[in-house]
């Protein structure tokens, strides 16, 4: 890529925050319930209705800012950003405007052109609108319904500086956001049920140049591999128009995921007044050292920190950290398991093998399985004692995947106890022996791989439950 | 004795004593209103969901108000009961849930009667501004009863119900009782929930009472003040009963008159009422000066930018979205939004929204609205300095009595007709309007005492002593 321009990205992340009741009264905040079900008086603000702030948002918001390294304002606000739209019922926004919540945070992202700062100005806490349903599509459609049932659900916007300079790093700190988030369980950052949603400003400026270019922002991005795409073709086009002495016009403009480009929707003069102005219905908002200091100790290991020690303590490898603490659910099923079987590294195959194929394969949440560290240690230490095979274990393991019973159950349940009769064992290989005097001639002359299957036709007779060293070292004895 | 004279404390004696039946109350309130209220005009709509013959007094015999009747302005919320706001918007709308202070009144045993006229939106100082008819003042048919809450004034004076409530942003239930000649209190900004009255200016707006006599305003101050989980602003403290402060009088009470208040040119005959009640106070025992306090032509200024900016953003929810009047005819979004509001809203309140909307408007906001927050803190600390040495403060209600129907067409003229009253709702103090006397015309005058924050005991104690010791013959207008 030409070095002459230098690209300038900030970014605005909307993300739900997992609150059982909405911001400002009492109703439920669950995705995907009948249209207009979750709603209320306040949330449909209906005349004479009073919002009554959830604390419990305010906690989540504070802890959010604590794990990017924010400052917490002792003393904020809430104002109200007045737009009209048929999804927000008061025809305003209450939003926080001049005093957010948080401030002066930043995160660290790693790139393959190493370690970069990326600084976030401030978060704040404001109430969602509702959504529009179209019948087929917008302009198809006769009319337009409206689901309020997203009204009012708390919502956090973290907007960074602008720090970010390649596509690439968007998505970065995207990532390491979406993990952040996951980790201290304040969002679940799905974006396909919009719980996170992210815009983004774009602009050019030559090296060295202090001051910034014209800024672009784009909206309607639906994934991170969106962002970046879209993020790519604006700082292209950009520069295309730069080289040809072409003016950068303010303006917001869309991404059409179908023709991979960004398209106008609006110029700088049609950009809203909002208007903003302190929200009077409620009170000024006012963190105490304790109230700051109650959620600090509640802030869990956050992922750079724990991949670190997990490669430390534990001594994983790199990669195993990385997918291990991904997840703060699979980091504390591998560290559940671990308290109780000493051995990591086979801990971490299991997690990153078994485990992790069943989820992907359930579409399951790691949360909502039934198998607990503890369940993994015994199962393993089962596998040391030879009480069952490892093969017989993937069994095991699948069974506690689903029910969460014990896996000495399991074994005794099922039969699969591991057969390790000397004298039962034997009768089986002399009889496999007996059927197989080809495969014991080809041994015989130096092909000692066919072993292999010879343990084999015995592990298939006992249904994968004899003691597969045994077997092996019983053929090996007998072929002589 | 006709019942519908008694006044709330007198009919709530009558059936303690069992001299009276509940249903002869209401017999005799209703036949009063039957042939009183197609001149008048009081209410809106009446209360259709009870019938005075199925009243049964045992169910009331445990609650405080014993069924007696109480109007309540119509921007009130009633569960089932239309709540108009006076406004073609919302002719058809009712609401699904009841007011905090509807709740409260039910809680106490009061049954409401209907709901009062009003200037729409509680925008006016003269209930012409109503979107359905005028309401006419009991004492002069061609004079106007004062606004907002002239409905609930005249309805009180007229004898068609002992108490009433209504709202007080900038005068809207002293002005009206003065010109009435009922007595109106304005609670501090947080004694009474806000929940469920809809909003004008929601820092500004305050429910309060209207009754014949001090005595009732005490009684339902009873009732209506007190915490609501439902109102953040509503604030969390004990109030004590406020008859209790109907023993007391007058002496030693320090009363401060303000220079300012009294340069005004305003109304000759007003002002010597005002001095003659001021003097009699004196001879009472309460020790009255003269003291300096910001011109409250500053307030007004104040007023009539906050008030404004505010309701700009409160009545940004009547969009035709979801309930309410929505313009017909309309083939797209913003047609049906601007269509909808031309049509809804009258004059006055359109007037009010533009102003509101320009003062918040970026590149106006610092000139208007923060000026006028600045301006609203001097005043309230000014207030609260003064409230350090004295125990009220006393002024005029209003500069003139009850003009006549159509003569203020000039808004600025009526803006200024608040000039005694505004300066009380930009401090969020509470403040009591008495009659004092009649000017040659036979009509009323006030007479207002401001008192510190939650001090509305000292308004009732003042207010009783002084209607004790001019003892005027106010009780029913010649109605002809």
């Amino acid at each position: 890529m030409d070095n002459k321009y230098e690209t300038i990205i900030g970014l605005e992340v909307h993300t739900q925050l997992d609150t059982k009741s909405k911001i400002f009264c009492s109703c439920s905040t669950e995705f995907g319930s009948e249209p207009n079900t979750n709603t209320c008086p306040v949330c449909l603000g209906l005349p004479g209705t009073l919002p009554v702030l959830n604390k419990k948002a305010v906690d989540y918001l504070i802890i959010t800012g604590l794990a990017l390294n924010c400052e917490i304002a002792f003393y904020s606000k809430f104002d109200r950003k007045n737009y009209f739209y048929p999804d927000l019922p008061k025809a305003y926004q209450i939003s926080q405007f001049d005093l957010p919540l948080a401030k002066n945070g930043y995160i660290k992202v790693e790139t393959e052109e190493g370690i970069h700062r990326i600084g976030i100005t401030r978060i704040h806490l404001e109430e969602d609108a509702g959504k529009l349903i179209h019948e087929g599509s917008i302009d198809q459609s006769s009319g337009s319904l409206v689901d309020y049932n997203r009204t009012g659900v708390p919502l956090a916007e973290i907007v960074s500086e602008p720090d970010i300079r390649t596509p690439e790093q968007a998505r970065e700190y995207l990532n390491y956001l979406k993990k952040t988030l996951e980790y201290l369980k304040v969002s679940d950052c799905n974006m396909e049920e919009g719980s996170l949603r992210c815009d983004a400003n774009i602009s050019l400026r030559l090296h060295g140049n202090k001051k910034f270019g014209t800024k672009v922002e784009l909206k309607n991005m639906n994934s991170f591999k969106a962002i970046e795409k879209a993020l790519a073709y604006e700082q292209k086009r950009q520069r295309k128009m730069l080289e040809n002495d072409k003016k950068i016009v303010q303006e917001t403009r869309t991404w059409d995921e179908n023709k991979s480009k960004t398209i106008s929707m609006r110029g700088k003069e049609e950009a809203n007044d909002y208007r903003y102005f302190p929200e009077p219905d409620l009170v000024p908002l006012e963190i105490d050292e304790k109230w700051k200091k109650d959620i600090e100790e509640r802030l869990p290991e956050l992922p750079a920190v724990k991949r670190k020690r997990f490669i430390d303590e534990y001594n994983l490898p790199e990669y195993d950290a990385d997918v291990i603490t991904d997840s703060r659910d699979l980091a504390d099923l591998f560290e559940n398991s671990v308290s109780e079987y000493k051995d990591a590294k086979v801990v971490s195959n299991w997690i990153m093998g078994e485990f992790l194929r069943l989820i992907n394969e359930e579409k399951t949440a790691i949360e909502d399985t039934k198998i607990t560290g503890q369940l993994l240690a015994k199962m393993l230490k089962m596998i040391d004692q030879d009480i069952i095979s490892s093969k017989i274990a993937k069994t095991v393991f699948e069974e506690m995947f689903y029910t969460g019973k014990d896996p000495e159950e399991i074994v005794k349940e099922k039969g699969l106890k591991q057969i390790s009769d000397q004298g039962e064992l034997e009768s089986l290989v002399e009889k496999i022996i007996d059927e197989n005097p080809s495969v014991i001639d080809d041994i015989k002359n130096g092909k000692d791989k066919a072993v292999g299957y010879l343990v084999g036709q015995v592990m298939k007779e006992t249904k994968g439950k004899a003691n597969p060293q045994m077997v092996n070292k019983m053929f090996k004895e007998k072929i002589k | 004795m006709k019942l519908y004279k008694c006044s709330l404390t007198e009919l709530k004696n009558m059936i303690e004593e069992k001299r009276v039946k509940l249903q002869d109350i209401h017999e005799s309130i209703s036949y009063r209103t039957t042939h009183t209220d197609p001149i008048i005009k009081a209410y809106v709509n009446k209360n259709e969901t009870y019938n005075i013959d199925e009243l049964d007094q045992n169910n009331y015999k445990d609650t405080y108000l014993k069924g007696l009747p109480i109007a309540i302005k119509d921007n009130i919320s009633i569960e089932e009961i239309k709540t108009t706001c006076s406004s073609k918007m919302l002719e058809e709308y009712v609401p699904p849930y009841n007011a905090t202070v509807v709740e409260k009144i039910k809680e106490a045993g009061g049954i409401i009667t209907g709901k009062t006229n009003m200037d729409e939106y509680a925008m006016g100082s003269s209930t012409e501004n109503s979107a359905f008819f005028p309401t006419v003042n009991p004492w002069g048919k061609n004079r106007v009863p004062g606004g907002s809450s002239g409905g609930s004034a005249a309805a009180v004076a007229a004898g068609m119900v002992p108490v009433s409530l209504g709202s007080d942003t900038g005068g809207s239930i002293r002005q009206p009782a003065s010109f009435c000649g009922v007595v109106g209190l304005k609670p501090t900004y947080g004694a009474v929930s806000r929940y469920g009255l809809v909003a004008f200016a929601s820092s500004l707006d305050q429910i309060g009472p209207l009754a014949r006599n001090v005595e009732d305003i005490a009684l339902m101050m009873n009732v209506i003040t007190g915490r609501d989980e439902k109102d953040s602003t509503c604030v969390n403290r004990d109030y004590p009963d406020f008859t209790e402060y109907l023993k007391n009088d007058v002496k030693d009470m320090k009363i401060g008159i303000p220079d300012q208040y009294f340069d005004i040119d305003f109304d000759q005959e007003v002002r010597e009422s005002v001095l003659n009640a001021v003097e009699k106070l004196k001879k009472a025992g309460a020790k009255i000066e003269r003291v300096s306090l910001t011109g409250a032509e500053y307030a007004l200024a104040a007023y009539y930018i906050i008030a404004t900016a505010e309701a700009s953003s409160n009545l940004a929810r009547y969009d035709g979205v979801r309930y309410g009047l929505r313009a017909e005819g309309a083939d797209n979004l913003k047609k049906m939004f601007t269509e909808t509001r031309q049509q809804g809203f009258g004059e006055e309140v359109k007037r009010r929204i533009m102003l509101g909307t320009y003062v918040l408007s970026s590149g106006y906001y610092d000139d208007f609205y923060l000026k006028a927050q600045k301006v609203r803190t001097l005043i309230k600390n000014d207030f609260d300095q003064l409230f350090t040495d004295y125990d009220l403060i006393l002024s005029p209600t209003t500069p003139t009595t009850a003009f006549k129907i159509g003569e203020k067409r000039d808004p600025l003229k009526m803006y200024a007709a608040d000039i005694f009253t505004v300066p009380v709702n930009i401090a969020g103090i509470p403040a009591i309007s008495v009659p004092c006397g009649f000017d040659q015309k036979g009509l009323p005058i006030g007479l207002q005492l401001m008192g510190a924050h939650f001090k509305e005991e000292k308004l009732i104690q003042a207010a009783f002593s002084l209607e004790k010791i001019l003892n005027l013959d106010i009780k029913y207008p010649a109605l002809k």
